[in-house]
């Protein structure tokens, strides 16, 4: 209810003549005024859906330097460095191996555990990081925040940069052990043309991730309930996942339909489907995850916009 | 008259007190049944003037009500009020961090803020490093950054730690690095909260400076500070803000002067230049405290013209003894000295008849134009028995006289106006 809209504020540096060419959109909320010749106009009112994603492209030197920044702090004072980035899956993938792989003797689809379980793990650990930290991304920031307006949505979109950073270290560690399996254990692997569906796969599980941590911190500045949800329905999410643990092959013919439309299995199982060979793909999931990740962000832009006016006032 | 680049109209920010609980939801809960029926706020109507000091039932406060004024390019405005006047808010609203509970804020161009000095350092980061994260967060593109690298390099004076991380600088530098990056933004529009309070004199008047070159550039500021001085050297004109709503627009000196008049930060007294206090069942204690010139005026600003007369009033019970008054005189919030009755007569310190005193000094003729309080102490064998801190205020201007070509010029260094005579004890003649 309280919102302002605005038209631009000025986040490049464009040269100040110009400003004919800086209209508004719509002018339902103020409509007394000359809309050419302001720049921003603050008020309680303004159209409900607006992305802002000029703004955002404006401050894409910001996007860079945050995610410089985040990275640089995150070598400090580490003796193994990134290497933790090798060392964090690897590890898990081992016990995912001997726990579900052996103890369990769960189905890979016929594949080695170690290359069925990486597979899931890269994307999951991508997932589950852009979610988790872009999930308090009000909170995390409410000091500068609270000091200094530019474009919010800057945040969050670091994390997700960095988070990509990380993916594609990862998945430099699943391409070494991909080629070890297929060039000295002499796999046979059959390659599907969806590898070419790569960019997208790694796109959507970034956009999917981000609307929902988006709408998770947008509904946590007031009331922090959801906050306890998170922390462990991240981890619980995992399980019900198909593709990480266990192949979608393997859930319950009466369930898989539904399974099937968790749109992070559509995009493990495609993703195992073109590199491995031996998955469930289906147009109908990859296309109905492309929708329901197009949708969560969506939504999660607007509602992160809508609260980002006031949230100060009430964190 | 030029088009304005700042026009307020009818702003208003409303407030919820205390913590968010359970109530919250139900307050919530009212007001989205409100909105689902078409219905205004009912939250909006029951709202209190924000007075920080009375306690009250409403949880909801107005901190800024029907704020309405425009602001022409060029123009430097300062905000006046006590704390919780609504400054900050005002600033914060206008520079997108929070937004309006009701009305409209209008601004043409480029809009830079500087609330808070600093903003998204970081500590692990190189000083270069921070130059560039601080700009962009202030709105300027790298590139820009880069190109006005060594003048904010220099404007800072930190270039020897250019290549060291935040953490390991002086809290003063990092003030100074802060500003430098802030000063060179260029923004159309440019809100500065009370950060120069920090860095030394030195710096503070170098980044004055550098303001008001801003706006002869024909840039736009608008300027909150408790330094009252430079507030009059640099704005042209004030907004008075009392309580979140708009007491005074107009001429910088007149809303000066009628903050000063309201009381401006002194938390006791009706005047500033006069204080009467109430009868009290002690054995002795001040009656009345008051400021005026020659003429017996009591004003809230003094030229250098004129003599200023503090008198005081003080009332004794029982004949007692080692009765007196002491005084310190600050100026801009920094005592300048100490001096009591008995530094004059000595034998003051004897016996004191019951009765009534009245006791007069005139204050030293060697200030410099700025804000002074006066606190006036009822001591008691050299314990203060009655405190009466920051109990008087006025300003000391230099309007009346030429100083730019004199050592005293107020934005010149210095805290004292000391008349000092010179004497050339040789002075070659030529022929």
């Amino acid at each position: 209810m309280r919102e302002m809209r605005e038209m631009r504020i000025g986040f490049s540096h464009s040269s100040h003549s110009s400003h004919s060419s800086r209209s508004s959109h719509s002018s339902h909320s103020s409509p007394k005024v000359k809309d050419q010749y302001w720049d921003t106009i603050l008020s309680p009112k303004r159209p409900f859906f607006q992305l802002k994603l000029g703004e955002v492209w404006n401050s894409r030197d910001l996007l860079w330097l945050f995610t410089k920044r985040d990275i640089a702090q995150l070598y400090k004072q580490t003796i193994l460095g990134p290497l933790w980035f090798f060392i964090q899956p690897l590890l898990t993938t081992i016990v995912f191996a001997i726990v579900f792989g052996g103890i369990a003797d769960m189905s890979t689809d016929g594949l080695p555990p170690m290359l069925f379980y990486l597979a899931g793990q890269i994307f999951w650990v991508y997932f589950a990081e852009v979610l988790n930290k872009t999930s308090t991304t009000f909170r995390d920031n409410q000091s500068i925040f609270g000091k200094v307006y530019f474009a919010r949505l800057i945040a969050p979109l670091s994390i997700v940069l960095n988070s990509f950073i990380k993916f594609g270290i990862q998945f430099t560690l699943f391409l070494l052990i991909y080629f070890y399996y297929i060039l000295i254990k002499g796999l046979p692997v059959e390659v599907h043309w969806q590898i070419v569906l790569l960019p997208i796969l790694v796109v959507l599980t970034g956009l999917m991730a981000l609307g929902l941590g988006l709408i998770i911190t947008s509904m946590t500045t007031k009331y922090r309930d959801l906050t306890f949800l998170v922390t462990f329905g991240v981890q619980l999410l995992m399980f019900l996942t198909p593709s990480v643990i266990y192949p979608l092959s393997e859930v319950a013919e009466e369930y898989r339909f539904l399974a099937g439309m968790n749109p992070l299995t559509a995009v493990i199982e495609t993703f195992k489907y073109s590199f491995l060979g031996e998955a469930t793909f289906s147009w109908f999931y990859f296309g109905s995850s492309v929708v329901i990740s197009l949708i969560l962000f969506l939504t999660g832009v607007l509602v992160f916009n809508k609260t980002e006016k006031n949230f100060m006032d009430v964190i | 008259m030029s088009k304005p680049v700042i026009k307020v109209e009818n702003l208003s920010k409303q407030y919820r007190l205390g913590g968010y609980g359970s109530g919250t939801l139900t307050d919530d809960l009212k007001r989205w049944w409100a909105n689902m029926r078409g219905k205004d706020d009912p939250f909006l109507i029951i709202g209190e003037s924000n007075d920080r000091s009375i306690a009250s039932e409403s949880q909801y406060v107005w901190s800024l009500r029907d704020i309405n004024f425009e602001v022409e390019p060029g123009e430097v405005v300062g905000l006046i009020g006590k704390n919780g006047a609504g400054k900050s808010t005002l600033l914060k609203v206008l520079s997108k961090v929070t937004g309006p509970t009701l009305g409209t804020a209008y601004l043409k161009g480029r809009v830079g803020s500087m609330l808070e000095v600093g903003t998204g350092f970081h500590p692990e980061l190189t000083g270069r490093e921070n130059i560039f994260l601080n700009g962009t967060i202030l709105g300027m593109r790298k590139k820009e950054v880069a190109k006005k690298m060594d003048d904010i390099v220099e404007f800072a004076g930190v270039a020897r730690y250019l290549e060291t991380p935040v953490k390991r600088y002086s809290s003063g530098m990092t003030v100074r690095l802060a500003f430098a990056v802030a000063a060179h933004l260029e923004p159309e529009i440019l809100l500065v909260d009370e950060v120069l309070a920090v860095g030394d004199a030195e710096f503070q008047k170098k980044c004055l400076g550098k303001m008001g070159e801003v706006s002869k550039e024909g840039r736009t500021i608008l300027f909150v500070s408790h330094n009252l001085g430079s507030m009059r050297r640099l704005c042209s004109r004030g907004i008075l803000l009392q309580n979140g709503e708009m007491a005074y627009v107009g001429n910088i000196d007149t809303a000066l002067e009628k903050y000063l008049n309201s009381g401006g930060g002194a938390d006791e007294g009706e005047g500033n230049n006069k204080v009467v206090f109430e009868l009290k069942d002690q054995a002795a204690q001040l009656l009345e405290i008051s400021i005026d010139n020659t003429e017996g005026e009591g004003k809230s600003t003094y030229y250098y013209s004129e003599k200023i007369y503090l008198t005081i009033k003080y009332l004794v019970r029982q004949d007692t003894r080692n009765i007196g008054i002491r005084i310190s005189l600050a100026r801009n919030g920094e005592i300048l000295f100490l001096s009591q009755d008995t530094d004059t007569h000595e034998d003051h310190l004897g016996k004191k008849p019951a009765g009534e005193y009245t006791v007069r000094v005139a204050l030293p003729e060697f200030l410099k134009s700025g804000l002074y309080t006066i606190s006036v102490f009822l001591m008691e064998v050299g314990k203060p028995k009655e405190e009466k801190i920051d109990i008087l205020k006025f300003v000391l201007d230099d309007s009346d006289t030429d100083t730019s070509t004199k050592s005293f010029a107020s934005d010149k260094p210095g805290i004292l106006r000391p008349n000092l005579v010179w004497e050339y004890l040789e002075f070659p003649v030529h022929v």
